[in-house]
């Protein structure tokens, strides 16, 4: 079993009298690809948020590769998040006034990457995701499974160690959902990226390695409760 | 189905004659097979072989279906046994499902937990249909496919009616021949759900 990255011990965090996580505790492990399930409504968003450093809880912690996310300096968050975390969220997430191509060199760009170093590294993953031909079209201008790739194409450009994904296959029907599940599960194995797959779908949540469950922004984890159990 | 296992079920929520047994069974989980008598008597003499029940009084008239029947200790563990096993994920699986999770509210167990072991071992199924699909040819992945769609039909049902416990739960209680063992019992995360517990203690 490989070791723990991203550990979070009981989150809370409410949003006015919203309770979305309510001592939520979970662990990702160095390349793995954990799916987050549950109902809507349930924390899963909100989790995401908080173990990528997007959001801070109220109480809890959160520990990636032995540093405390939520002791860290706004500055040295920001700059984690970019070197380290990659993000795919469900849609909107492509700067519109940007080509393809310039959307996935972005990251690199943001990384102090030269231009042509970054886009014939974004050119190179763009033709892993099947969609070099789309690199100098604007994102109004593809289709939404192209799009995601496109994006899981970002996500991984900067060769990060945890890939935040959020519902990323939730707006495109069943074969394309597929398509983008299949390329950034082969991109993640192939880089060795922990995934964190937030999904309410079980065919999607199929392609993890495991799957955890939100109720009532709490982590129900039968693997960490049958290994508690056994101890 | 086991007829065994939800005969055991229904004697744990309470002591029962052959035949309210047969009749109880018939309404709630099979109106549209009813059991045949042979096949109710055959499985009460084979639960007494096997001690998981006794014989706790006899009404006048004689016959097995005048003879009241109870639980032993064995019976409950035999009944723990078969609703912490998941079932094989196969359709038409939800006819058993829904007896487990009734008798689990009968019987002051988590329901929530039989519904939960049974997700795990279907997604355990579904990983494993989907890496035979993404390494084998469009022929597996048609295949694959297939069961991977039903097996995700029947997890929607589970979640769905993981949700409905509650509704389910008030809705036994308004029913005399199936009441839960205590309106507080198996309540979703109450840890003392967890436990089996005697009914009418
Ligand atoms: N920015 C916010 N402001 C106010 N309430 C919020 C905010 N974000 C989330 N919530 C609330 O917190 C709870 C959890 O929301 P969250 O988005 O994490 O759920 P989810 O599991 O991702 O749901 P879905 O499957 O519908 O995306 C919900 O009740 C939601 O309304
Ligand atoms: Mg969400």
């Amino acid at each position: 079993m490989s070791t723990a990255l991203l550990v979070a011990t009981d989150l809370r965090k409410s949003y006015g009298p919203t309770a979305a996580l309510a001592g939520a505790s979970v662990t990702v492990r160095a390349g793995e690809i954990l799916a987050v399930m549950g109902p809507s409504g349930s924390g899963k968003s909100t989790l995401l948020h908080c173990l990528a450093g997007i959001v801070p809880p109220d109480s809890g912690t959160i520990t990636y590769a032995g540093r405390e996310l939520t002791a860290m300096s706004d500055v040295d968050r920001s700059a984690l998040r970019r070197s380290d975390f990659g993000f795919i969220f469900q849609f909107g997430q492509l700067i519109p006034e940007l080509t393809c191509l310039e959307n996935v060199a972005l990251p690199l760009r943001l990384a102090g990457v030269r231009r042509r170093e970054a886009e014939r590294r974004a050119r190179a993953w763009l033709a892993q995701l099947e969609v070099e031909d789309v690199a100098n079209k604007l994102p109004g201008t593809v289709s939404g499974g192209q799009g995601q790739r496109v994006a899981v194409a970002r996500s991984l450009v900067t060769g990060p160690r945890v890939v935040f994904a959020d519902e990323p296959t939730g707006a495109l029907d069943s074969l394309n959902g597929e398509k983008v599940m299949v390329l950034l599960t082969q991109a993640a194995r192939d880089t060795g990226a922990a995934v964190v797959l937030v999904t309410h779908e079980p065919r999607v949540a199929a392609y993890a390695d495991r799957e955890v469950v939100v109720r009532d922004g709490v982590v129900h984890d039968r693997l960490a409760q049958s290994l508690e159990r056994a101890a | 189905m086991s007829v065994a296992h939800t005969f055991l079920g229904l004697l744990e929520s309470q002591p029962r004659h052959g035949y309210d047994l047969k009749r109880t069974y018939d309404e709630a989980f099979s109106p549209e097979r009813p059991l045949a008598y042979g096949q109710v008597y055959a499985t009460l003499a084979r639960l007494l072989k096997n001690g998981l029940v006794v014989v706790d009084g006899v009404e006048p008239g004689g016959g097995p279906e005048r003879k009241r029947y109870a639980i032993t200790e064995a019976g409950i563990a035999d009944v723990q046994a078969w609703l912490a096993q998941p079932e094989r994920p196969e359709p038409y699986l939800q006819s058993v499902l829904y007896t487990k999770v009734v008798l689990a509210l009968l019987t002051g167990r988590s329901a929530a937990e039989i519904l939960d072991v049974q997700r795990t071992e279907h997604l355990r199924l579904m990983r494993e249909l989907t890496r035979r699909k993404t390494s084998g040819d469009l022929t597996d992945q048609l295949i694959c496919d297939h069961a991977l769609f039903h097996l995700e039909a029947d997890l929607r049902w589970l979640e769905l009616t993981a949700d409905r416990l509650d509704d389910l739960r008030a809705r036994l209680a308004t029913r005399t021949d199936l009441r839960p063992a205590s309106p507080h019992s198996a309540t979703r995360d109450d840890p003392a759900a967890r436990a089996p517990r005697r009914a009418n203690s």
